[in-house]
């Protein structure tokens, strides 16, 4: 199939419009939202802290604890509250797609959780998910070796874009693959793909990922510096 | 052919690349990669000689090494006592530790009780973030009535420093003795509980408006006439 | 650490945030915040925030209530909200807070359940209220229900196509609330009575006490806490709920 225009009209590398902020969950030790299109996450970091069960603890390393969930109502069907095999699945990626840049072994025995709360879907939601959660550690004082950046990329028809909306990704001809890559060392974090695509095609995706990945540390960025400007100038 | 590639005092983010060249240190906060000093945090980047270091902007208390903090006795057991430092990890008095003489088979409950709050300082932080506390030392004790309250840990070094002189303020207009943990806990005792609740309210206004300019005459003011309430 | 502090505040007359005894802190509503909802909202009282929405869908009606549609109302205490909630299913306090906004709600008959019938004995609408707090400083129970209001205000049937939902298409016709009733949260500490607690007042309480309140009429009240309340108390409690329940309301408009 030949797709010529997508559907919202934008451009094969365009994302949708982005915003971000910090600081959204008083109580949180650190806390971000991140909403990329249709698409709102919000993410809030405990930690570090003691972690319960007490069997759980290990006395070489701490560990990092990421949970997802979708309201009932981000979605146009009724999601039943609580979690399923989907989310639990979408925890486990964000983990690791976060893991590489903590250093856990300077907190022995304690637990950092992430809790990613999706309030509208409009496709990509782990990626914001995991974006916003970058920003939450940031703003929780965890230390990290660098920012880490999410956006889906993929093929529709024919061609490779970036940032699938849910017309996309629902598309009989959707590849999607859903990337994290880290800021300065831009290595890459998460990687999922379902559909059909070949190496060629998956190699233009993943550069078209790398730019916007930049585009979003920058955001990242930004936020993170202009929340806490007015108190050191 | 090092260079800094960043000013004194900026905000820098996680991963940020400050300084170029062997010839940097990575000092608190940051750490090395290859020839780069690199920032752990989101924070205030400072140089002194060739330690670059980072200061976090937010965050729990991370206990160190000579820090002075306000905690509550959790645990008592043959070994002394177990005190929450309001950090993921707690602090151990240990018999030896304390500044009082104490003999075997003595009650310890005696000395330093459940509830009981004092002010320590940290001797020791092991790799597996065993806490060392100690009573031994000027202002170290047992803390009696007053009220603790909380600030985030990250504004104490500004509030005891740069505004220590407004620390000193509400202590002579209030006639409260006051002591800062490095650990975000205030402990205030007046002799009545209005004079606490308007030092504790100057002390929150502080930590809350700790950038705005002519704070310090407008706190000077406030509690002249009382008016914080 | 801090329960002393609060309990002497209060012995005076005062609190944390230089309110009254018997003030809010601020209310701030939001509609519309979640486009796939049939209706949505966010209130805010203080940094509290809770969302709610609300999704609709048919169903088969009770045996005994042929004619009548109904409400389901659940809430999520994520820990996104607080370090005090767990993962897992809804426990006490997450059961209670959902049953205490279905109370106010069903028991004022908000909702006309005679007009969510679609075909007498076969096809009625269920409307489904959704609770998610995103931060607990304090009486999440007020901030719900004022939400749950919100949304339920402005929520829209979605089209009916052949039987089924046809979700993402929505007709025009609003959801038609008959009433308001409003929710008080009052907490009792050193024997005095505050209402809108914020997180630092609940953890000192006493006793709590809901009222949901409409118009003069009372509709539904809760009591929680250790520590039991007098009528004295009670009577007062529900005479601020009941001056003040006109200015809250108008917060809804």
């Amino acid at each position: 199939m030949s797709y010529d225009k997508r559907f919202s009209g934008r451009k094969f590398d365009e994302m949708r419009p982005i915003e971000a902020k910090i600081g959204v969950i008083k109580r949180a030790d650190g806390s971000a939202l991140f909403k990329i299109g249709e698409t709102i996450a919000i993410a809030a970091v405990y930690g570090p802290r003691e972690l319960h069960p007490r069997f759980l603890q290990n006395p070489e390393t701490g560990i990092l604890r990421c949970n997802y969930d979708m309201t009932s109502f981000s979605v146009p069907e009724r999601k039943r509250p609580g979690p399923n095999r989907r989310s639990v699945e979408i925890g486990l990626v964000t983990e690791k797609a976060l893991l590489p840049v903590i250093d856990l072994k300077q907190f022995p025995n304690a637990v950092i959780d992430v809790f990613i709360q999706i309030i509208q879907a409009n496709s990509g939601t782990r990626c914001a998910g995991i974006s916003a959660a970058s920003l939450a550690l940031a703003n929780a004082g965890i230390p990290m070796k660098d920012l880490v950046s999410s956006v889906s990329v993929g093929k529709v028809g024919n061609k490779i874009l970036i940032d699938l909306d849910k017309e996309e990704e629902d598309h009989e001809e959707a590849t999607d693959i859903p990337i994290a890559i880290t800021n300065r060392t831009k290595q890459i974090t998460l990687l999922q793909l379902d559909g059909n695509i070949n190496k060629k095609e998956l190699l233009e995706a993943l550069k078209l990922a790398k730019l916007g990945c930049e585009k979003i540390a920058k955001i990242q960025e930004k936020t993170l510096k202009d929340y806490y400007k007015n108190e050191h100038e | 052919m090092a260079k800094l590639l960043i000013k004194e005092r900026e905000i820098v983010i996680p991963g940020q690349e400050l300084a170029e060249g062997l010839d940097f240190l990575p000092g608190q906060g940051t750490s090395r990669d290859e020839n780069k000093i690199i920032s752990n945090y989101l924070g205030l980047v400072s140089v002194n000689e060739r330690f670059v270091k980072v200061i976090p902007l937010s965050g729990r208390y991370t206990p160190k090494v000579n820090d002075v903090v306000i905690g509550r006795v959790v645990e008592i057991g043959f070994y002394g006592w177990t005190i929450d430092i309001g950090s993921a990890y707690n602090g151990v008095l240990s018999i030896r530790d304390a500044a009082e003489f104490i003999e075997r088979d003595d009650d310890l409950t005696k000395y330093y009780d459940f509830g009981d709050l004092v002010i320590v300082k940290i001797n020791k932080v092991t790799r597996n973030k065993s806490i060392d506390l100690t009573t031994k030392g000027p202002g170290l004790k047992k803390l009696l009535g007053g009220k603790v309250i909380e600030v985030t840990p990250s504004k104490v070094p500004r509030m005891i420093g740069k505004q220590g002189s407004m620390i000193q303020l509400i202590k002579e207009k209030t006639g409260c003795d006051i002591m800062m943990g490095q650990n975000g806990r205030v402990w205030v005792k007046g002799k009545s509980t209005e004079k606490e609740i308007l030092a504790s309210d100057a002390i929150l206004k502080i930590e809350q408006e700790s950038h705005i300019e002519g704070l310090t005459d407008k706190i000077k003011k406030m509690l002249e006439k009382n008016e914080l309430r | 650490m801090n329960n002393e502090y609060i309990i002497s505040l209060i012995q005076q007359n005062k609190r944390i945030d230089e309110r009254k005894l018997d003030d809010y802190r601020e209310i701030k509503i939001e509609q519309n915040i979640s486009k796939n909802a049939e209706g949505s909202a966010r209130c805010k009282i203080g940094d509290t925030e809770v969302l709610v929405g609300v999704k609709m869908d048919v169903g088969e009606p009770y045996p005994d209530s042929p004619d009548e549609g109904t409400i389901i109302v659940t809430a999520e205490l994520s820990p996104v909200a607080s370090p005090l909630f767990e993962l897992g299913p809804p426990g006490s306090q997450a059961t209670e807070l959902a049953r205490i906004v279905d109370r106010g709600i069903r028991e004022s008959k908000a909702i006309d359940f005679k007009k969510l019938c679609i075909k007498k004995g076969e096809k009625i609408w269920i409307i489904f209220i959704d609770i998610y707090p995103l931060n607990d400083d304090g009486n999440l129970i007020d901030a719900s229900v004022l939400a749950a209001l919100a949304a339920l205000k402005n929520a829209k049937f979605p089209k009916l196509e052949d039987g089924k939902v046809n979700y993402g298409e929505f007709t025009n016709e609003k959801l038609k609330l008959e009433k308001l009733p409003i929710n008080f949260t009052f907490v009792k500490i050193a024997d005095k009575i505050i209402l809108d607690p914020n997180s630092k007042e609940e953890a000192a309480l006493d006793a709590r006490l809901c009222v949901s309140v409409h118009e003069g009429n009372i509709h539904a009240m809760q009591k929680g806490g250790d520590a039991s309340l007098n009528e004295e108390e009670i009577e007062k409690m529900i005479d601020i709920a009941l001056r003040k329940e006109k200015e809250i309301r108008s917060l809804l408009k």
